[in-house]
């Protein structure tokens, strides 16, 4: 991991010079001539032009998406009852002859885990993207400033000593003060004076990272096998259990911070440049730095508090959309949230069909999904430069 | 090529400018100045505080005190938006592992122009063609920036500051690591534009050539300023940058050469300042 970090921070030095004093015997080079045509198309696959018919293709498959996560289950609904129930709640259509029982099934408990699955994926998502760029590391996500580590430590502290140890609170509610607990303390370890540079905040965060973990293992250690199994679900991630009432609250938050960053583009492209680039180009690096980071902590401490500890969504996606329409995050960050959307829905989908009725760790699916599909995106575009 | 660039250079004046890094003065009471259109460099050896001076005009360093005026108003006492309006830089930085293409880069120019979620508009997309057109690297502009060599991505970080039409342009060693060709062909653009410039330079005799002043900086001190072939004396040369030289005057239009011969030896240079 940290050797990671240090080749991903470290300022590439071209060897230009190195070598002409090392073979001065070398004939000289010829000056290349270069003919940009045909090369073009490697910013991303997805070529410009197509930007617009591209983010209505994926608009059009987290639709679909939703409606085919809201017909799978127990019972079977078809697309067009889930389209009238939908539409019908929401005050568009009129009433409907449905069964009850099927209405019921579908608006209180198949919409609201489908909805609190689109929020957790693109949350995930774009908060990822962001802290990749905050502490510009393409190793970055949710889990490199403590968060994840942070929250599954309250939440384990709960599930094995019971509420009665977290001062009363519930799962969530430990969930999400252990995750600023730990992220309080990577801010606070990472900065220096008002700044908060990247490697520090990195290295910061991976420690306080162990160090919560520290608490989650010895918990699970002491924990019972019924205790311990809950333990391990939570900290893989799940939406199962959905409700409106309990899911409106961090909707909320989720949906605001994920549009506020979603409209960070400019910025976190100049962001990308470098402080002083960032700098020259009117952007207060220092304040834009820690609002982005504190908003994509928050967001992912909300996110993970109410469906756990989803790895790779944060890390894998942002890259994902990168590699489709190029680094420009007025493009790829409408695109991630799409794409972490649709995603974590399919994912979602995948948990709770292939050994029915129990249901997998969306993690498990998310990782085992996630890395081979990333995995072959990387040798198709390995041909465009660093990655 | 649209021949109209249509921005004003703008005079610069730092006065007295002092800057801390962690309590360790950096640079100490600098006053500079250039005058609209003017190419000014900025010499001295490693660590006698030029790109942080020069970090405090585009705005990413405050200094201690001083003021730092483009035009008419000091930088630090308007928006950084603002000031970017008027000041573009090529500060010494890598773009980092994401990929950029070279229009992604020239059109951060067009950042400090823009509301929040305002789009490019067919304005912003001319400048940007404009800008590259004018640094010739039209065709371009879907290759990925680390995909090019030195010189065409000095090139492409010149087309981001013409994007950016800012009346003054900071450049902090913009020749380092280009083979001696696209260093010629670099600051021939950079004059070419007609902008006011600051720049960073270590190679004296591209200084000699390309500049029409230059500021001698020495431990965080002017210590010395006008034309370059007044200001860079074998002498000055043995005190501030501790080298041997011999400075000449050829008289076949080619101009003032600098012979670099040697390092000065530590008890000739003590023996010198005593």
């Amino acid at each position: 991991m940290t050797e990671h970090i240090a080749q991903a921070n470290r300022s590439p030095e071209p060897a230009s010079r190195v070598g002409a004093l090392a073979a001065p015997t070398e004939p000289p080079v010829p000056r290349r001539t270069v003919t940009p045509t045909g090369q073009s198309n490697r910013a991303g696959l997805v070529p410009r032009r197509f930007y617009r018919s591209f983010v209505g293709l994926l608009v059009g498959a987290l639709g679909s998406s939703f409606v085919l996560a809201v017909m799978v289950g127990s019972v079977s609904v078809p697309a067009a009852a889930v389209i009238r129930i939908v539409a019908d709640h929401v005050g568009i259509g009129g009433t409907t002859d449905i069964n009850p029982a099927i209405v019921q099934v579908v608006w209180d408990l198949r919409v609201p885990r489908a909805l609190l699955t689109i929020v957790v994926g693109a949350g995930l998502s774009v908060a990822g993207a962001v802290i990749q760029v905050a502490v510009r590391n393409p190793l970055g996500d949710p889990y490199i400033l403590g968060v994840v580590a942070g929250a599954s430590s309250g939440a384990v502290l709960v599930i094995v000593l019971g509420s009665a140890a977290a001062a009363g609170l519930g799962v969530s509610a430990a969930a999400f003060v252990g995750a600023l607990l730990a992220t309080s303390a990577t801010f606070l370890l990472g900065r220096r004076g008002a700044r908060l540079p990247p490697t520090r905040m990195v290295l910061a965060g991976v420690a306080v990272a162990y160090l919560f973990s520290a608490v989650t293992f010895y918990l699970q250690s002491i924990a019972t096998p019924n205790e311990l199994r809950r333990a391990v679900f939570w900290g893989l991630g799940s939406v199962a259990g959905a409700q409106w009432s309990d899911i409106g609250l961090p909707m909320i938050v989720v949906v605001v911070a994920t549009t506020f960053l979603m409209i960070q583009g400019r910025s976190l492209n100049a962001l990308l440049a470098g402080d002083e680039t960032a700098s020259s180009l009117g952007v207060n690096v220092i304040a834009l730095q820690i609002v982005l980071l504190v908003t994509a902590s928050l967001l992912s401490a909300v996110v993970v508090a109410v469906a756990g500890g989803i790895g790779f969504v944060g890390l894998i996606v942002p890259h994902v959309a990168r590699m489709l329409v190029g680094a420009d995050h007025r493009r790829a960050l409408p695109v991630t949230v799409l794409v972490g959307a649709t995603f974590m829905l399919l994912v979602d989908l995948l948990a709770r069909t292939v050994r029915r009725p129990s249901e997998l760790p969306l993690g498990v699916v998310t990782a085992a999904i996630g890395a081979p599909f990333f995995l072959w995106l990387l040798r198709r575009n390995r041909a465009s430069g660093s990655m | 090529m649209n021949p109209e660039w249509g921005v004003q250079p703008a005079s610069f004046a730092a006065c007295a400018v002092n800057v801390s890094i962690d309590d360790v003065r950096i640079v100490c009471d600098a006053t500079l100045a250039a005058s609209p259109g003017e190419v000014v460099g900025l010499l001295g050896p490693n660590g006698s505080g030029k790109s942080t001076l020069l970090r405090t005009v585009y705005r990413s360093l405050r200094p201690l005190s001083g003021s730092i005026c483009v035009g008419e108003d000091d930088v630090w006492e308007m928006t950084a938006k603002r000031a970017a309006q008027r000041t573009s830089a090529v500060a010494q930085e890598s773009v980092g592992d994401f990929e950029f293409t070279v229009r992604d880069v020239v059109e951060l120019g067009r950042g400090p122009h823009k509301r929040l979620l305002e789009g490019d508009t067919r304005q912003d997309r001319e400048i940007v063609e404009d800008a590259l057109d004018r640094v010739r690297m039209t065709g371009f502009e879907d290759r990925l920036f680390v995909t090019l060599s030195g010189g065409e991505k000095q090139r492409a970080l010149v087309a981001r500051c013409l994007a950016q039409r800012s009346r003054l342009v900071v450049l902090d060693e913009p020749t380092n690591h280009l083979d001696v060709r696209a260093q010629f062909e670099l600051l021939d653009l950079v004059r070419s534009l007609g902008v006011t410039a600051l720049v960073a330079l270590h190679d004296l005799n591209l200084a000699a050539r390309y500049c029409d002043r230059v500021y001698v900086l020495d431990a965080g001190r002017v210590v010395s300023h006008g034309l370059t072939a007044e200001v860079l004396t074998a002498e000055l040369l043995a005190d501030v940058f501790g080298v041997v030289a011999r400075c000449e005057q050829r008289s076949d239009s080619t101009g003032f050469h600098i012979l670099l011969l040697a390092a000065v030896r530590a008890h000739a240079r003590e023996a010198a300042s005593t």
